[in-house]
């Protein structure tokens, strides 16, 4: 046995010493897939002119700015901003025309910029639209933060030189559209003031800077539009104050709600002389008392006003009267008006009944007709519709069509034409949370679940044409073809368990309160659903997921049942909100049952046991310190009682520097008690001195990950004891003078320490500082060692540490014959409270990447290496073996070293290009990376997810217990029986020799 | 007669012998022919089976003893491989720690074959076959020797732990940020 496992390691070791990660260019796409999301879209501008594709640019809530196709809702091209660098306003602006001499074909576009601002109304950036590289980009400063608001006047006279009118951090900018230079500047920072909008009256020197004073007063500046110079300031003040924003239906008059919300002021400002008039609410609608909200929507002289559930559309006069049209009920969403042909504005709004929308596009002019009315009926699971976007086309006959761009409330993008869905997109899974997994069901006799099954002759038929490839026998139309049944081999996708492991659901909780299960294979979805304990209601009203669980995990005696996960999330954002439990299917994707809003959640810690159902306990801590046992059984009390005293659970609180253990104890008291409510008592606590630490980052294992011996061998046979405990925290600390950005402080004043912390002790296992260093910290820890990447401030570059910890009170076992004869306690229970003599080793190399996250990899039964994948900020995953981070490397490895694969020292880790297990492709906005073991031992799945999501396989020491998938069967086949042929040849032809000698 | 020895040595079956072996020369007309003394051959004549036999089992033992210092040869040649084949793991050096080990092995377990022919009453074979087990044992010795330099023999503490799974820990803990 022991030999066994020695050789098996020795060729692991031998078989990747020399490993290169890389793929041929013909694998890209066998075992990975790439999706590529926007977000849920803030705002949508429609690029349709003439000819050419047609289009959609969207600003998303991700800070993605993407052009898409109309007729298939493909991205175009597609620019990620910054985290922080959220995008306030979008919209298309005529560029420099001259750029695109040379190329005539994108003349079509007449040289237009999609214009976009953002970071608060900082930043303003012009997109090529064609190709959506950036043009230029501006940066606007300002004294304080406000209002950020974009206006591309689209007809200034004559002049080609087009102005972008910008409000953002209390000042006006004129832009010049072809280059991004600032013409003028004005500030408008009085104090108390909100400028709204900005209008432009159509053939005119003037634009309107509108807004709100000190809630009660209403400014209106006029300012001259080539100069920037202030014409006319005027200010009135209303009484009483308003409340809301104001809304501009027509560009000289505004209507505003005020501060009781029952009466509407329509507000005249022409020539900078400011009327107002009131109309009290109900009196437009009879008897209705009560409060009302104004519509952000731009309608064409009217505003829409929302009351209950009902809209009221309240026309505007040319005098300033409110006159209403009408009241329409169940209105879910209301476009901006789009003026088309000669002078007609139309909008559009959207009922909807459960799965039916109906769309409405309406004139501004006349109420009575309306240019279209369909309904069309879309998946349950999308949710309400949260926005509509409206756009027009010239049908054949020379009709108007209309096209609506509807955002649902699962993020998702559906577009609507001629009265049907055309195409949607899931952006929900930009936004994901948390992902989980599941198996699939095992395949049972006599139900086939593929999709195709090969039969005999398609399957020789395909190993022929790669055989035919491996000669180089084969044409470029049998090599497509090889390639093609690579790509689509329907193996990879069924709906069952396989015997490597590779196929698998990837449950995905996103921020949108949608679940959705992807197939590890090819990345479809296979069902999605909109909790319904994740949507809005009266008792939860900003409901957000927290976490995903696996629930229920059915391997040996409760096979029939389907595996269930559990889903946590809370009803606010402070500490105390209710929170959320929703148990899902994993299989079909129906929520079993759902409990909300319970107490609180702080923490949600799974209990390394499970019930007769395989169900695994979990216990919830709240805001209060009380743990709740789930679920809620007398079983899995009975369970839990057993083990009471040796379940611990510690907090980590940043704001006090505050490390604290407990241990759960005795039920609660009976006010509270419900039996399965637990009380825990504090046991230790770990406090940073707040003057000189501060905490910025912890990590623990994985608790699902395998470790597959605690010894670990050296060079000359010699034994280490891995300490391997899972209670063990990671936890780094700055000083607070280095919490700033990288190079906010001095290297003398930056110490950064880390700790190793056995959580039911309390016991600091291992401190180490680092000065002149400085975060952030990202971490990762597996087995015995702890791997971060940190900034050295004196050398100005990132470093990344390792840290291995091992048990030195099991040194002394060494004794062959007491090994031998099992005389050991190596394998007894261990209790921290052993309070176990360990020793660290560390070494530090310095890495060129800055990083987003780290991950290591794990496999089925943890004996195969292991690679850190490093999320770099250019949103790819770097594979780094973990043969590179190993304290045990000197300059100049003996020859023994060498050969248990010690790799000589260097000051910095290596980037091979090869490793980059994305490839050549990037996973935007990348948050985090998850590896899942296979059934293979030798391969890991790796699921990286950020706005795009990326899927793929890997062997840190190669398939060294599997053939590749592209093993020519037939080749092995031919091979065989030529070889039996050509025995059976020979050995007539030697018989019949022989005799011919003996005649002689 | 040297047709007699020849079957003799081969082992006999049955021999009719017409040649006359008495001694009495009163009992043969015919004289002897000159030069030929009948005295001698007399002499002969009576230890003749015993003297043949003796030096057959001088020969055989000493074949015997010959094919009991043989291995000794295969050992140097075996030492000399060994040697080439150095001390690390690979085709080379386990095929020929294989054959070391196997060699010795397959010797000790037809030692009775090997000395079938050298078998008599009067030869003592005891002495040779010790001989020979003991070189095929030291070849053995050496093959296992070999065996440890590789590293393959499981005489290390590491050996015995390599695989052994983490011990189980008596408390559990969870939590995170607060």
């Amino acid at each position: 046995m022991a030999i066994s496992v020695y050789l098996l390691l020795c060729i692991i070791l031998f078989s990747s010493y020399y490993t290169t990660f890389a793929l041929y260019e013909d694998q890209v796409g066998l075992m990975d897939w790439h999706q590529q999301y926007i977000g849920k879209v803030k705002k949508a501008v429609f690029q349709t002119q003439k000819a050419g594709r047609k289009r959609v640019v969207v600003s998303t809530e991700e800070n993605a700015i993407s052009a898409l196709d109309l007729r298939h809702g493909e991205i175009f091209w597609r620019q990620m901003l910054g985290v922080n660098d959220a995008i306030d306003e979008i919209d298309i602006a005529m560029g420099k025309f001259d750029s695109y001499e040379n190329f005539p074909s994108l003349m079509v576009f007449g040289g237009k910029d999609v214009v976009t601002l953002s970071s608060g109304g900082s930043v303003l950036r012009a997109w090529n639209l064609p190709d959506g590289q950036m043009v230029w980009e501006s940066f606007l400063f300002g004294s304080k933060p406000s209002r950020s608001l974009l206006l591309t006047p689209t007809n200034f006279g004559a002049d080609k030189d087009n102005v972008i009118l910008v409000y953002g951090n209390g000042y006006l900018h004129a832009v010049s559209s072809i280059d991004g230079d600032i013409l003028w500047k004005k500030g408008l920072a009085q104090s108390g003031i909100d400028i709204q909008h900005l209008v432009h009256p159509e053939e005119s020197d003037t634009i309107y800077a509108l807004g709100i004073r000190d809630t009660s007063q209403f400014e209106a500046y006029a300012i001259n539009v080539r100069n920037g110079e202030l014409m006319k300031h005027s200010s009135m003040e209303l009484p009483g104050g308003f409340s809301g924003d104001l809304s501009l239906p027509t560009s000289d008059k505004a209507v505003v709600l005020d501060s009781s919300g029952s009466i509407l002021v329509s507000i005249s400002f022409v020539g900078g002389e400011i009327k107002f008039q009131k109309v009290q609410i109900s009196d437009l609608l009879q008897g209705y008392s009560g409060a009302a909200e104004l519509l952000p929507s731009k309608l064409a002289g009217m505003v829409a006003v929302k009351i209950d559930r009902s809209l009221l559309f309240v026309k505007v006069k040319d005098e300033g009267t409110l006159e209403v049209v009408d009241t329409v009920p169940h209105v879910e969403a209301v476009s901006d008006s789009l003026s088309f042909a000669e002078g007609q504005t139309a909008f559009g709004l959207i009922r909807q009944d459960g799965r039916k929308l109906q769309l409405t596009v309406k004139s501004s002019n006349d109420w009575k007709s309306h240019f279209l009315k369909e309904s069309v009926e879309v998946d349950q699971q999308r949710g309400l519709v949260h926005k509509v976007f409206m756009n027009n086309y010239v049908r054949t006959d020379r009709t108007y069509g209309f096209r609506a761009l509807i955002v649902m409330e699962d993020h998702s993008l559906l577009l609507l034409q001629q009265g049907a869905v055309v195409w949607n997109r899931e952006d929900a899974l930009a936004s994901i949370i948390d992902v989980t997994t599941s198996e699939l069901p095992v395949q049972k006799d006599g139900v086939s679940v593929a999709k195709v099954e090969l039969n005999l002759f398609e399957w020789l038929k395909g190993h022929l044409l790669k055989l035919k490839a491996t000669l180089m026998l084969a044409t470029p139309d049998d090599v497509a073809a090889v390639q093609r049944i690579r790509l689509q081999s329907a193996e990879k996708s069924k709906m069952t368990r396989d015997h490597n492991g590779f196929r698998k659901l990837l449950i995905v909780l996103t921020r949108a309160g949608k679940l959705f299960a992807l197939h590890t294979g090819d990345g479809r979805i296979v069902w999605s659903r909109l909790l319904n304990a994740f949507r809005k209601s009266e008792t939860c009203e900003n409901p957000r997921g927290l976490k995903l669980h696996q629930w229920q995990v059915p391997h040996h005696h409760a096979l029939n049942e389907n595996p269930s996960v559990l889903v946590v999330g809370t009803c606010g954002h402070n500490s105390d909100a209710s929170g959320i439990l929703s148990f899902v299917d994993a299989y079909k994707g129906e929520e079993l049952n759902y409990l909300a809003p319970v107490h609180s959640i702080k923490q949600v810690i799974p209990l390394p046991f499970t019930d007769s159902t395989e169900q695994r306990l979990h216990l919830i801590v709240d805001a209060e310190g009380y743990s709740h046992l789930y679920p809620r059984t007398p079983e899995a009390l009975d369970i839990f009682q057993k083990e009471l005293g040796n379940i611990y659970w510690y907090s980590v609180d940043i704001n006090n520097n505050l490390l604290k253990g407990h241990v759960v104890k005795k039920n609660c008291k009976d006010e509270i008690a419900d039996g399965y409510c637990f009380e825990s008592s504090d046991l230790w606590s770990v406090i940073f001195p707040s003057d000189s630490e501060k905490i910025i980052a912890t990590s623990t294992r994985k608790l699902s990950e395998v470790v597959h011996t605690q010894a670990k061998v050296n060079t000359d046979q010699d034994v280490l004891y891995k300490y391997i405990s899972k209670n063990l925290l990671f936890l780094a600390t700055v000083t607070p003078k280095a919490i700033g950005d990288i190079g906010s402080v001095t290297p003398e004043d930056s110490w950064l320490f880390v700790y190793l912390v056995d959580t039911i002790t309390g016991r600091v296992l291992h401190r180490m500082s680092h000065h002149g260093c400085q975060g952030p910290v990202h971490a990762v820890f597996s087995e015995n060692w702890i791997v971060y990447h940190y900034f050295n401030l004196r050398a100005h570059r990132y470093e990344m540490s390792v840290v291995e910890i091992y048990d030195q009170s099991r040194a002394d076992n060494k004794d062959v014959l007491k090994l031998v004869l099992g005389k050991h306690n190596l394998s007894a229970p261990v209790s921290s409270y052993s309070r176990p003599e360990v020793v660290t080793k560390s070494q530090s190399y310095f890495f060129t990447h800055s990083v987003k996250t780290v991950a290591v990899t794990s496999t089925a039964k943890g004996i195969t290496s292991k690679q850190l994948l490093i999320g770099t900020i250019g949103d790819q995953v770097l594979a780094l073996d973990k043969r590179f981070l190993d304290p045990r490397r000197t300059v100049n490895p003996t020859q023994a070293e060498k050969e248990e694969g010690i790799i000589p020292l260097t000051d910095t880790l290596p980037i091979m290009p090869q490793a980059y297990v994305t490839h050549a492709l990037k996973v935007e906005g990348l948050r985090s990376i998850i590896t899942i073991p296979a059934k293979l031992e030798s391969t890991t799945l790796v699921f990286a997810y950020g706005v795009d999501l990326f899927f793929t396989r890997l062997a840190p020491s190669k398939t060294y217990d599997s053939l590749t998938d592209d093993f020519n069967y037939a080749l092995l086949l031919l091979t065989i029986i030529a070889l039996v042929i050509a025995i059976f040849v020979t050995l007539i032809w030697s018989e019949r020799k022989d005799l011919q000698e003996k005649w002689r | 007669m040297d047709k007699g020895k020849a079957v003799m040595g081969m082992g006999r079956r049955w021999a009719v012998d017409f040649t006359d072996n008495s001694t009495s020369p009163s009992s043969r007309d015919i004289p002897d022919p000159l030069g030929f003394t009948r005295a001698s051959q007399d002499q002969d004549d009576s230890t003749l089976s015993r003297e043949k036999k003796n030096a057959e089992a001088t020969w055989k033992s000493q074949k015997a003893w010959e094919v009991a210092q043989a291995p000794f040869k295969n050992l140097m040649m075996m030492g000399f491989m060994m040697w080439m084949a150095g001390s690390t793991v690979h085709l080379f050096s386990i095929g020929i720690t294989v054959s070391a080990l196997f060699q010795p092995f397959s010797a000790l377990q037809g030692v009775g074959k090997v000395f079938e022919p050298y078998k008599d009453s009067k030869v003592d074979l005891l002495g040779p076959k010790l001989v020979f087990i003991a070189l095929n044992l030291v070849g053995l010795g050496m093959g296992v020797w070999k065996l440890n330099t590789l590293g393959l023999l499981p005489t290390h503490a590491s050996d015995w732990v390599s695989s052994l799974p983490p011990a189980q820990e008596v408390e559990y803990s969870g939590g995170g940020f607060f």
